[in-house]
């Protein structure tokens, strides 16, 4: 589908719709949780570790508390009377909310300042004197794991090593032996660092507690408030919260990425203080806070092996991979993928034979593995897949569009069971590649490649075609905490023909009130103008399970489908009652139902919705709205290739994204507009982690890239001009045809600018580079080879 | 990264603002542009009593050639010499590096009396300064000038005493035959040097080398003028293997420190391959070959 079936007026799928968020985004008018004051509000500050492992002798409070406006410093043995020092995480492990005795990473929440004003709370843990016995430090995942390591997590009770989780997926001795059986292996080592989501707002709450009603809201950056409620009731039941006395309100969110998605301590602490003084407590993290204390990402150390006969054809796929998971294993994955989706390493390519395992570590790290701007560790395996298939094509002497041409997937193999166990929904990757090509002049860059090499110029073209998979449930596999992946969308028409949808999910900038709007416009033929649509606030909206994962078309969106459904077919029965004909007499066109062979005896949906207040029929119900909640029975499988041209400065090691093609493919479109914007945000994101951003550790455990002095996100000047394209093959399951393409970009992009940098090298025999690819590791391989200028 | 408490004082004068800092002695500070001030105080890596505004303190703004002399007052935005004819037509250095300062938000508030007076090894003006010769005018119990290869002692250690306030910065106008430039690598857009070279030549009537001026940003604890550099060119004629020569000393200058923007071998090969690639602008900008 590409020509839109509805008229500008009402603005259904296709048509590139102004967003309706953006007038209060623009205009400054956006209402971020910091926007939030409430009466009588106090703030809250965080005392953190400046050690990544020590032992804590003594907090000394008494000066912070002598300051006028400080009222209260909580720490863990505060909490402890409570029994709220420990919490869940999301993937079941253990985490503290504040310490005992001991704290476990650098930034870690020691303890925190109560007061009346920010800048008195700031002053007050400036005040907060810590006494601190540094013990041995553990930052590498691979000696964590190794035999007789000291264990970190003694908590655990019977815990004898730092694993956090073994999970694997194939058979790997079927694996091994085509492996073995292959013409050429080739095997790398693949790193893709700790990354962070660096939102433009950071993470922070007010937990406003009403003594008089027992009832506690939550203004929070919540990317899935739902969830957030009904876990704060099953932990913090014993000291009286109960679930309908618990109210989350997530407001406008300043990005998001999977970053807001788990619970940190510091939302704890400040429900815990809101419930104890009786008061409401704000809490905003501020910037280095963010970077250096939650919403990590990544960090997966793999070792990638791919075997193919001699003329290409990919016969086996081994990766194993150690992941760091910091102090705990925090990360947000569904209960029975530990290691996220990450099976679907096998990519675009027809594989016969495959294995992957995932060993986690335990190191004195802040929690990771957030699923940044990804469906749980498909960046990773993207990653893994694309590299491997280029150092493939360079061992092979193969054009690398040619092998992967050579091995795709085809169309008629859809829907394609991959051998690690997914039925890819649809697809057409070589129609995908093949568009790329034509658009960047593939054929003439190799000509101008091959002129330049002569020169001793260094220009590089890099190919991604990965293959996502995006928009959990089904629920029969995906459940978070025992909480089944289905999502929700609730929508009354009013009498006047207006309406109002709510939803489970929890837009961060996606434009959901806009994509939403539009799809019950499709539907029922309501001017998306006249749709208003609301999420986040758990005491109006149906429940869902959030907004991450690329899921919110497919699961939430299908669910405003399937609801708009119900209410058209309502519609029809008020209609024929209003025309006096039957129901088989009538005919749907967005907007109006009218009599078969008679146009003009017509009734428009907003008539149908008066009457259904008005002159509804005898026995019918008043009203007119509908619930539902959507099940996938599968997941989708959006795809693209990305084609990337890099020229590298001999001098420096410089590498300049020169051009940059990306054609998408999401299925039917909703909002051309929005899933450009989609695509722009998510290569943006692609391009950081692939030459700029990265948080490493010293053997102390201190941060390096904690701040944006040192974490190096790409501002627009460091963005090349994103050439986007599609091609349009839609989801047969899905009700609209469509699939996730929030996070495509972001995982196909840096495989496309890595490979395009070892492009430029390979005559120089690099075949590997490990992101970000700075200009200090290009100049060090150019000095060795004797090419620096 | 909130700022412990301090007074805020707005100077309407100069001689106000003077009165001010000798009041409050080693508790004040001058604010300016406030954008390398202001985060130190919210990070809390340094904290003042009281702040002394001079934003409002008039006369200080200007860009203008007099008798032989460039003079900027020292609260000029780094976005008016990004806008001004002046700069743009005669000095192609400060028209390079400007752009590259920050970003046009930092470049809107920063102004080049606070580049210079930070002593920031960071700063890019500074090095500019020293490879243009530039004075600067300083005034406190009275005025007095210094130039500013003399004027960086150490990390954030200037030749301005805390009751002082830097007003103006002079500089030759360059002779016929000038040509200037500057090169740095960052790592982006608002980020500061990995390494920068400024570099300002003149040439004589039979292309030779007359006067040159050389000097590295963030390559030490200081700006680093490379005075060896600069004597070595002068009087050859600044053909490749000059240059190359001249960029070999000159990095062998700089003692810049290891961090993520690269390791300490790395940014003294940038230093040579900047200040390289500097002399060849300048040489070209002064009509030599
Ligand atoms: C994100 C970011 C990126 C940056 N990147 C760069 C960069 O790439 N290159 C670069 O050079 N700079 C960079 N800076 C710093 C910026 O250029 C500052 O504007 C500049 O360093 C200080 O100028 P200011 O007017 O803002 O001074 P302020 O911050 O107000 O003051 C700086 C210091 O100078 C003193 N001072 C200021 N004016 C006077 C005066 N007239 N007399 C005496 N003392 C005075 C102050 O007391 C203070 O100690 C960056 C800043 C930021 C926030």
């Amino acid at each position: 589908m590409s020509e839109p079936r509805t008229d500008a007026k009402i603005c259904g799928m296709g048509h590139s719709m102004k967003r309706k968020e953006d007038p209060r985004f623009i205009r400054g008018q956006g209402r971020y949780i910091d926007d939030h004051v409430l009466p009588g509000m106090l703030y809250m500050d965080i005392v953190r570790s400046p050690h990544a492992h020590a032992k804590i002798k003594k907090i000394n409070t008494a000066k912070a508390l002598k300051i006028p406006g400080v009222l209260a410093v909580i720490d863990g043995p505060t909490l402890a009377k409570y029994n709220l020092h420990w919490m869940p995480t999301i993937s079941g492990d253990t985490q503290m909310v504040l310490p005992i005795d001991e704290v476990m990473y650098q930034a870690q929440e020691v303890c925190a300042v109560i007061a009346t004003e920010r800048y008195i709370a700031a002053d007050g843990v400036d005040a907060v004197e810590v006494e601190y016995e540094p013990l041995p430090v553990m930052v590498d995942p691979h000696k964590s794991l190794a035999p007789g390591a000291p264990v970190l997590r003694k908590d655990k009770e019977g815990k004898k090593d730092n694993l956090a989780f073994h999970w694997q997926a194939g058979d790997k001795a079927d694996a091994e032996r085509a492996l073995a059986a292959s013409d050429v292996v080739i095997s790398e080592n693949v790193y893709l660092p700790r990354i962070h989501v660096a939102s433009m707002e950071t993470c922070g709450c007010i937990a406003d507690f009403d003594t008089a009603q027992g009832k506690l809201t939550v203004y929070m950056t919540t990317q899935a408030p739902h969830a957030v409620r009904t876990v704060l009731a099953l932990v913090a039941g014993h000291v009286g919260l109960s679930e309908e006395k618990i109210r989350v309100v997530s407001p406008d969110i300043g990005g998001g990425f999977g970053g807001k998605v788990p619970v940190y301590p510091g939302y704890v602490v400040a429900i815990a203080a809101s419930v104890v003084i009786g008061k409401p407590v704000k809490w905003i993290e501020d910037r280095m806070e963010n970077l250096q204390a939650d919403s990590f990402a990544r960090d997966y150390h793999m070792k990638v092996e791919l075997g193919a006969k001699r003329d290409g054809t990919m016969t086996s796929l081994k990766i194993k991979t150690v992941a760091d998971h910091g102090y705990s294993n925090a990360s947000a994955n569904p209960s029975k993928f530990p290691a996220g989706l990450f099976s679907i390493c096998t990519g675009s390519y027809d594989l016969k034979h495959a294995f992957c395992e995932v060993d986690a570590a335990y190191t004195h790290k802040p929690p990771g593995g957030v699923a940044y701007r990804c469906s749980f560790r498909v960046t990773e395996a993207v990653h893994a897949i694309e590299r491997a298939t280029d150092a493939l094509a360079q061992k092979l002497n193969m054009d690398p569009a040619e092998l992967r041409m050579k091995n795709f997937i085809k169309p008629e193999q859809f829907p394609y069971k991959s051998v690690l166990g997914w039925e890819y929904d649809s697809g057409n990757y070589g129609a995908a590649l093949k568009k790329a090509m034509d658009i960047i002049g593939y054929d003439a860059l190799r000509r101008e490649q091959a002129e330049k090499r002569k020169k001793g110029e260094l220009m590089g073209i890099g190919i991604s075609s990965f293959t996502e998979i995006v928009g959990a449930g089904p629920s029969r596999d995906f459940d978070i905490l025992g909480i089944k992946m289905f999502d929700s969308a609730e929508i009354r028409v009013h009498p006047t023909g207006k309406a109002i949808a709510r939803f489970g999910t929890k837009s961060q900038g996606q434009g959901h009130e806009t994509t939403y709007a539009q799809i019950v416009a499709e539907e029922l033929g309501i001017p998306a103008a006249h749709v208003q649509v609301e999420e986040g606030d758990t005491d109006t909206a149906p429940y869902g399970l959030g907004t991450y994962a690329s899921r919110s078309t497919p699961t939430s969106g299908a669910a405003a489908a399937l609801a708009s459904r119900k209410i058209r077919d309502k519609a029809r029965k008020i209609a024929a009652h209003l025309l006096e004909v039957s129901e088989q007499d009538l005919e749907w066109e967005p907007g109006k139902f009218f009599v078969k062979g008679a146009p003009q005896m017509a009734k428009t949906i907003q008539e149908c919705a008066f009457a259904a207040y008005t002159n509804h029929p005898q026995g019918m119900e008043a009203g007119l709205e509908a619930v539902h909640y959507y099940d996938p029975p599968n997941l989708t499988f959006p795809f693209g290739s990305y084609i990337c041209v890099v020229d590298i400065d001999r001098g420096t090691g410089d590498v300049k994204v020169r051009r940059f093609v990306a054609v998408d493919d999401c299925g039917n479109i909703i909002n051309p507009m929005i899933v450009d914007g989609q695509i722009h945000g998510g290569l943006t994101q692609g391009i950081g982690p692939a030459l700029y951003e990265e948080i490493s550790y010293d053997d102390e455990g201190n941060i390096s890239g904690g701040s944006f002095l040192d974490y190096y996100v790409p501002t627009a000047l460091e963005t090349p001009k994103w050439e986007t394209d599609k091609t349009i093959t839609p989801s047969p399951h899905h009700p609209l045809g469509a699939k996730g393409v929030g996070e495509s970009a972001t995982v196909g992009a840096p495989p496309a600018i890595a490979n395009a940098v070892v492009d430029a090298l390979r005559h120089l025999g690099v075949t590997h580079l490990d992101i970000p690819i700075t200009p200090e590791k290009v100049w060090t391989i150019l000095k060795n080879k004797g090419v620096a200028e | 990264m909130i700022p412990a408490a301090f007074d805020y004082h707005r100077a309407d004068t100069l001689d106000e603002a003077l009165k001010l800092l000798k009041k409050h002695g080693d508790d004040a500070k001058v604010l300016s542009g406030g954008m390398s001030l202001l985060p130190m105080l919210k990070l809390r890596l340094a904290s003042f009593a009281h702040l002394v505004d001079i934003n409002r303190v008039p006369g200080l703004d200007y860009i203008k050639e007099e008798k032989g002399t460039l003079r900027i007052g020292a609260m000029t935005r780094q976005a008016a010499l990004e806008r001004s004819d002046v700069i743009k037509s005669k000095y192609p250095i400060l028209a390079d590096a400007v752009p590259l300062i920050a970003d046009p938000l930092v470049r809107n508030r920063g102004t080049i009396g606070g580049n210079v007076a930070n002593g920031d090894p960071g700063n890019d003006q500074p090095a500019i300064m020293i490879a243009l010769g530039a004075t600067f005018i300083v005034r406190g119990a009275k005025e007095r000038s210094v130039a500013a290869n003399q004027f960086y002692k150490g990390l954030y250690d200037t030749a301005l005493a805390r009751s002082e306030i830097l007003t103006e910065i002079r500089i030759p106008v360059p002779p016929l035959k000038s040509g200037g430039a500057y090169t740095k690598l960052k790592r982006k857009t608002g980020d500061f040097a990995v390494a920068a070279a400024a570099v300002q030549l003149t040439l004589g009537k039979y292309g030779a080398v007359e006067r040159a001026g050389i000097a590295l940003t963030n390559a030490g604890l200081t700006p680093i003028e490379a005075v060896d550099a600069a004597k070595y060119l002068v009087g050859k004629m600044p053909d490749e293997k000059t240059i190359a020569e001249a960029a070999k000393m000159a990095a062998a200058k700089s003692a810049p420190s290891a961090d993520r923007r690269g390791s300490v071998e790395y940014k003294k090969e940038m230093a040579r391959v900047l200040t390289a690639r500097a002399l060849h602008k300048a040489v070209q900008r002064a009509g030599g070959s």
